[in-house]
This record gives C-alpha cells, sequence and structure tokens, in this order.
C-alpha cells in the first residue's frame, strides 16, 4: 500500500467538483482516473502533486508510503508529473533536460553516463546534444518520460498521457511508460477519455461522479 | 490604397521623422569633428572632443550616468518581475504611474522625500527633529532619488512587457513540472522560465536603460549637480551662452550615444553569462536552498510605486496650501491662490495646442501607414520600414535634437510652436504607431473578406469597419500620444529655442527652489491631464458600443 488518497473532494467556493474519492494505488501499479470534461480530474492531480489553486479548496486525506502530503512543498514531495505535452524545456539540449531531472552527484562522469543510458533506453541513443524542437512527437514523450524518472519520484502522476500520440504510438507509449513505472516499482495515477488506456494500465479504476 | 499609394505614405512618415533625425545625427556628428560652417569651423578636428574631455566632471557625470541609469534598468527589472510573480491586480497601482510624467512623479517625488517634505514630517516626533535635518536626500551626490524616480515610472513599463512576453511561454506547466523534478520557486524561475522569458524583453530592457542613461527632465529635478548626470552636462554645454562650448556639446551628443551602445553590448554580456551559467547549472541537478525566505522583498515595489502616488498627491495638496509649516502634516490652511495667481494658463494653453494638433496630425498618420503596411510586401514593410519609423523611440533625444534644431535654423525655419510641434510629432508619431500596430493586426480579416466580397472597396473597408473595429486602440492611442507629447522637455527647451514655454518646462524650471505652491500646480497640471484623457479614453468605447456585445467583449 503506497498511494493512499481517502475521502477526497475539491470544491470552488461553495460547489463541491465530485463525490468524495477514496483510492489505494499499490507499488507498481497504474491507477486510471475517467470522468466527464470539466468534472475536475486535471484538478485532483495538482491537488496530489501540490499545485491546487488558491480558489479550489481540498479536504480529505492523501499519504504517501504512509506519510502526509499536505504539509509537504510540491518540490519536496516526490511526486512526478507527465502532461499531455512533454514540455522539453526549448532552451536546454536533449541530454541537459533529463541532466536537469536527475539528481546531483559529485561524479561528472557518472552523471553523464546515467543520462547516455536513459537516452539509449529511450531510443534516443547519441542524441544528447539535440534541440529538443527537433525530435518526434513519440521521441518527446519518451524523452519527458525519462526525464521524470530520472528525478527518483515515489509517485507518479499522469494527465492524459497518451492522447497527443497517434493510434499506433499510443500502443507503443502506454507499454514504454507501463513497463518503467512496474520496473521502478512506484505508484502511478493516470487520468484519461480512452477506455484503451485504462485497460492496458490494468489497474484499479475510478469514474469520478458529479456531485 | 494601391502600392504608390502605400509608398507615398511611407515617404510622408519618413520625411516627417526620418529626415530630421539623420539630419539632426549628421549635423552633430560633423560639428562634434570641428565641422560647422556657420561659425566659421570647417576643418576636421577631434579638438571638440578633447575640449570635451577636459570639462572637469566630464568623467564623474560619465560613471553617475552609468551608475544611475545600470542600478535603475537593474532594479526596474527586479521589482518587474516580482510583480509579476505575484500575479494581476497590480494595474491600479501601475497604469496611473504609466500615464503620469517623469517630471511629475519627479516633482512629487521630491516634495515627498525631501529633509522638508512629508516622509520627514512624519518621522519627526518619532525622530525628534524640530527643524528639517540637513541632509542631501533630493539631488544627492550618489544618485539615489533619482534612480527612484526612474524606477518607480520605469517598473510599470517593464511589468506590462514581461505580462505580454509571459503570455507567449507556458510558465504554469514549466512551474509544476520544475517542482514535481524537485526544484524550488527560485530555482525555477532562475534556470527554467528566466533564460526563456528574457529574450522575448531583451528590447524593452535596453530602452529602458537608454532612457535611464540619457534622461534630462527628471535628472534635472531628483539629480546630483556637482557632477550631473552625463545628458545634463551636455544639456548645460548646449544652453550655455558661451558658443565655444557648442562644439564640445556636440562631442557630448556622441559621446552619449556611444555610451548606450556600450552599455547595451554590456548588458548583452551579461545576459550572455547569466544564459551560460544557468545552462550550467541546470545540467547539475542541484536542488538545495529552495526555502530561501524572499517574502520580505515582495511588498517592496508595491511600496516604492506607491510613493510615487503619494508624491502626486502631495504635488495636488501642495497647490491648495496657504500655509503649511513644518512639521505639521497637513497644511494649516488650504487656499486657491497659486491657481488664481493664472499664470499657469499660457503655458497650458501652448501644451495643449501643441498636444492636440500633434495628435491630430498624427493619429491619421499612423492610421494611413497602417494601411498602407496592409498593402505592401511583408518582407518590406515589417522587417525594414516600421523600424525604421520608431527610431526616435530608441535614440537618445539629446544626440540629435540640437542638430535638428540648427537644421530648422538653417532653412529659416525660426523658433516658435509650429517647429517644437514638430519635434514632439518625431516621438508622438511613433508612439500612437506602435500602440495601433498590435490591434490591427489582431484585428479580424476574416470580416473584411467578408466585405470584399459584398463588393466594399479598400477604402469602404478603411472607413465602414478597420475605423469602427480600431475604435478603442484608437483611443488608447491618442491617450498615450497625449501624455508623450505632455512631457516632452527637451524637444520643446531645444527647438523652442527657450521661447516656448509649457507646463512641463515651467514646471522643470520651477523645481529648483520655487514657490512650492506654484510648482505644485504645474505638477498637478502634468500628473492630471494625462490621467484624464486616459479616463475619456477608456470611457469613449463603453459609450459608443453601450449596446454591441460583442465590441464590449474587447475590452480587456
Amino acid at each position: 500500500m503506497s498511494l493512499k488518497i481517502t475521502e477526497l473532494s475539491l470544491s470552488i467556493g461553495d460547489r463541491r467538483l465530485f463525490q468524495p474519492l477514496s483510492l489505494i494505488v499499490a507499488r507498481g501499479e497504474v491507477a486510471t482516473i475517467m470522468g466527464p470534461s470539466g468534472i475536475g480530474k486535471s484538478t485532483l492531480l495538482t491537488a496530489i502533486a501540490g499545485h491546487l489553486d488558491p480558489s479550489v479548496t481540498a479536504t480529505g486525506h492523501m499519504t504517501l508510503e504512509g506519510q502526509d502530503l499536505a504539509p509537504l512543498a510540491p518540490e519536496t514531495r516526490g511526486v512526478g508529473m507527465i502532461f499531455q505535452d512533454p514540455c522539453l524545456f526549448p532552451h536546454l539540449s536533449l541530454g541537459n533536460n533529463l541532466a536537469f531531472g536527475l539528481r546531483p552527484s559529485a561524479d561528472r562522469a557518472a552523471r553523464r553516463a546515467g543520462i547516455e543510458a536513459a537516452l539509449e533506453t529511450a531510443g534516443l541513443a547519441g542524441l544528447y546534444e539535440a534541440d529538443p524542437d527537433t525530435l518526434s512527437g513519440g521521441q518527446k514523450s519518451r524523452a519527458s518520460l525519462m526525464r521524470s524518472l530520472l528525478a527518483e519520484p515515489r509517485a507518479l502522476l499522469m494527465d492524459e498521457p497518451f492522447s497527443a500520440l497517434d493510434m499506433e504510438l499510443r500502443e507503443e507509449m502506454r507499454r514504454f511508460v507501463f513497463a518503467h513505472i512496474r520496473a521502478r516499482n512506484i505508484p502511478a495515477v493516470m487520468v484519461t477519455h480512452d477506455p484503451a488506456d485504462a485497460e492496458a494500465a490494468n489497474g484499479p479504476c475510478c469514474q469520478l461522479q458529479r456531485d | 490604397m494601391g502600392r504608390g499609394a502605400s509608398i507615398g505614405v511611407f515617404s510622408a512618415a519618413a520625411a516627417l521623422v526620418l529626415v530630421p533625425i539623420i539630419a539632426g545625427f549628421a549635423i552633430g556628428l560633423a560639428a562634434s569633428l570641428g565641422v560647422f560652417p556657420a561659425i566659421g569651423a570647417d576643418h576636421l578636428t577631434f579638438a571638440p572632443y578633447h575640449r570635451l574631455m577636459a570639462v572637469p566632471e566630464f568623467w564623474g557625470a560619465l560613471g553617475l550616468s552609468l551608475q544611475t541609469g545600470g542600478v535603475a534598468t537593474a532594479l526596474s527589472l527586479l521589482f518587474a518581475l516580482i510583480f509579476v510573480t505575484q500575479g494581476g491586480g497590480e494595474s491600479r497601482i501601475l497604469a496611473p504611474l504609466l500615464a503620469i510624467p517623469h517630471a511629475a512623479i519627479a516633482l512629487g517625488l521630491a516634495f515627498l522625500i525631501a529633509p522638508s517634505g512629508w516622509i520627514m514630517r512624519a518621522l519627526a516626533p518619532l525622530l525628534g527633529f524640530h527643524r528639517p535635518p540637513d541632509l542631501a536626500l533630493v539631488n544627492d551626490p550618489a544618485g539615489f532619488a533619482l534612480i527612484l524616480g526612474l524606477v518607480i515610472k520605469e517598473t510599470p513599463f517593464l511589468v506590462i512587457a514581461i505580462a505580454s512576453a509571459m503570455a507567449q511561454l507556458p510558465v504554469t506547466r514549466t512551474r509544476q513540472i520544475g517542482a514535481s523534478l524537485g526544484y524550488g520557486t527560485l530555482r525555477i524561475w532562475a534556470l527554467l522560465i528566466l533564460p526563456q522569458l528574457y529574450p522575448l524583453i531583451r528590447m524593452p530592457v535596453m530602452v529602458v536603460l537608454a532612457y535611464g542613461l540619457s534622461v534630462v527632465d527628471m535628472a534635472l529635478i531628483l539629480g546630483p549637480n556637482a557632477p550631473p548626470t552625463f545628458a545634463v552636462l551636455i544639456t548645460r554645454l548646449f544652453i550655455a551662452p558661451d558658443l565655444t562650448l557648442l562644439l564640445p556639446a556636440f562631442a557630448g551628443a556622441m559621446v552619449q550615444i556611444a555610451l548606450i551602445a556600450l552599455a547595451c553590448l554590456g548588458l548583452w554580456l551579461c545576459e550572455r553569462g547569466f544564459m551560460r551559467l544557468a545552462k550550467a547549472e541546470a545540467r547539475m541537478g542541484r536542488r538545495g536552498g529552495t526555502r530561501i525566505p524572499l517574502s520580505w522583498i515582495r511588498p517592496l515595489p508595491r511600496g516604492i510605486m506607491g510613493l510615487g502616488l503619494i508624491g502626486v498627491a502631495g504635488l495636488l495638496l501642495w497647490s491648495i496650501t496657504w500655509r503649511w509649516v513644518w512639521p505639521d502634516v497637513f497644511p494649516q490652511s488650504l487656499s486657491l491662490g497659486a491657481w488664481q495667481g493664472g499664470d499657469w494658463r499660457a503655458p497650458l494653453q501652448t501644451s495643449l495646442k501643441i498636444a492636440v494638433i500633434s495628435l491630430i496630425i498624427a493619429t491619421p498618420l499612423a492610421l494611413l501607414t497602417l494601411e498602407a503596411v496592409d498593402h505592401l510586401p511583408n518582407k518590406l514593410a515589417k522587417p525594414i520600414l516600421l523600424p525604421l519609423i520608431y527610431t526616435p523611440l530608441v535614440m537618445p533625444q539629446i544626440g540629435f535634437l540640437y542638430g535638428v534644431n540648427l537644421a530648422a535654423l538653417k532653412l529659416g525655419i525660426t523658433a516658435g510652436v509650429a517647429p517644437v510641434i514638430w519635434a514632439h510629432l518625431l516621438f508622438v508619431y511613433p508612439y500612437i504607431l506602435l500602440m495601433l500596430h498590435d490591434p490591427w493586426r489582431a484585428m479580424d480579416r476574416r470580416v473584411l473578406k467578408m466585405a470584399a466580397a459584398l463588393g466594399a472597396g479598400p477604402w469602404r473597408q478603411f472607413f465602414a469597419l478597420k475605423l469602427p473595429l480600431m475604435l478603442r486602440a484608437i483611443m488608447v492611442a491618442i491617450a498615450v500620444g497625449f501624455a508623450v507629447s505632455i512631457a516632452q522637455y527637451l524637444p520643446t527647451l531645444f527647438i523652442g529655442g527657450g521661447r516656448v514655454t509649457t507646463i512641463t518646462t515651467e514646471a522643470v524650471t520651477l523645481a529648483s527652489g520655487g514657490d512650492r505652491r506654484i510648482t505644485g500646480v504645474y505638477g498637478s497640471l502634468q500628473a492630471t491631464l494625462p490621467l484624464l484623457v486616459y479616463l475619456i479614453a477608456f470611457l469613449t468605447p463603453r459609450y459608443v458600443w453601450r449596446n454591441r456585445r460583442a465590441m464590449q467583449a474587447r475590452v480587456t
């Protein structure tokens, strides 16, 4: 039992966005959150990550590995995020985008080797100095995932991670992402509209209900 | 509008703006090298530069300009960034500061921070002062008062530039990703957002730097006297009765331009250095120091901007004061005496005449220029012709204005209101064009295509569609143009040959040691007139389009 959400509800003013949500995501498992547009699926993810907009109030409990998330600043929660848009930083080379994610270490050569290995895993070998803007959509998505994983997150949140990809690529990316989550043995939460995503995730599935 | 007419409009615009500037600069450059036939100087020599450098205050003034201009630019940029990271809701303080001329802000600030000013009056009982303390708080030798004044005027300008640049960047997303990778706010800004943001605001920052290095009116009111800033030193040389100082003054104008070019180069090197550092640091992956307590600095910019507005309120109060003894915080008795004296009526009329005629010429010309841009090849109009028209906004005024004056005299144009109007147009017209350019481009072109399909020719489209659609933007541009004209000091002084008196030249003259009540009258006029015109500009489209919801929605 790793990521535990208990009776979580979000409201803007007096309006509650969805019925209170309880969810337990074990290590290596991918939970899927579905529901109609505008019900607050993305907002739910920002609440877990700690970026909740001040206009939204949250009640309920969230713990990660038994630790209460509420008092932690976003950058100390150890919660990685993946969006539909890969959001590679345009001013850094591809390798340095990954280096930004990698935890610091005194040994420069080891850092470089770690990044090269991550690039290779993502099918981007030899592209350390590449301009991220010149990559294909699939390459960008894989790089974005590697950047998140190099930061050694304790949990991963994904906001419609595959919806910008075409059908073929989507299938391939799902396998790639889910395999890495299993290998890292961390809990993950995915927001999606696509039932095929939920099926592939093969984890607990939550349908958010209007209040 | 055909190709021929479009070229005609651009030629007229060029004649209006570029010819005087190129002529003024050329005359200045030649004179600085000893070639100035009118006073019998006709052979090439560096003597004017030597003479200039022999002026005892030369090096001190140069250093002081770099110091005040550089520090003011750095602080304005820092404050603007702090404002922007605090989110919206700041426009209530910032909008009036944008509209009020530099000289009025400077006067208000001088009244506020002077030893006998409002701040000291408020502190007197606490500190036990029985008389105003003997401190150089205004015109201080290090130029702090001038820096403060510049920061108050330039921060709002940079806030607007940064806000519109940030709208083009995925700032929220970058912050979320940065934090999810374990980085704190400060590092996210320094390593991720600023490196993407700065290239988009490089030009506005350089404009602020150039302005800070060459400002004259604000430096006369708030800046040090011995040595003064470099631009003030050059102005003194230009208006000195001793004609032998004219050629060194022109040399100074050239040095002023070189100073700005060098400072901009320095700024660019700083940018390169910062980018390199940021990239190197990003590569290291260090997350430490995420919680540097910066909250104490957040209210600071707001407080400083507030000083500007309180200063202006002080001007209004002084203008209706009869008796206000130290150390009372409010006047003992009020009176309209300073207003009833009526000396302000003639300068006000002159100011209004110049502003209104400038607007009557500049606004249609700017609209015609944009219409002409629509009919010219994209490669010509955007990258070449428009930037040329904007040159007066980035060139330091002192670099070419006196040359313009001499060129006008040579053509037999004697000093008077008409040449001053032309001099104001050099700045009013480019500003109006700048304000109209983006809304013009953002106009919904489908409406025009529809009109064309219904048989409307280019002129009917212009009058029946483009002008009404642009109403709000035109009103804002007129308000900006009005404020720009009211604020002009150096063009009025130089081109008017000292014989054209506006509320601005009068306010600057009175600043040093005049009657505070009279100075208050001129400062109040300067501050309130542009605000009034902004208010009209804001309300007009609301009234005209009161029954048109889609046009109301454009009020953003």
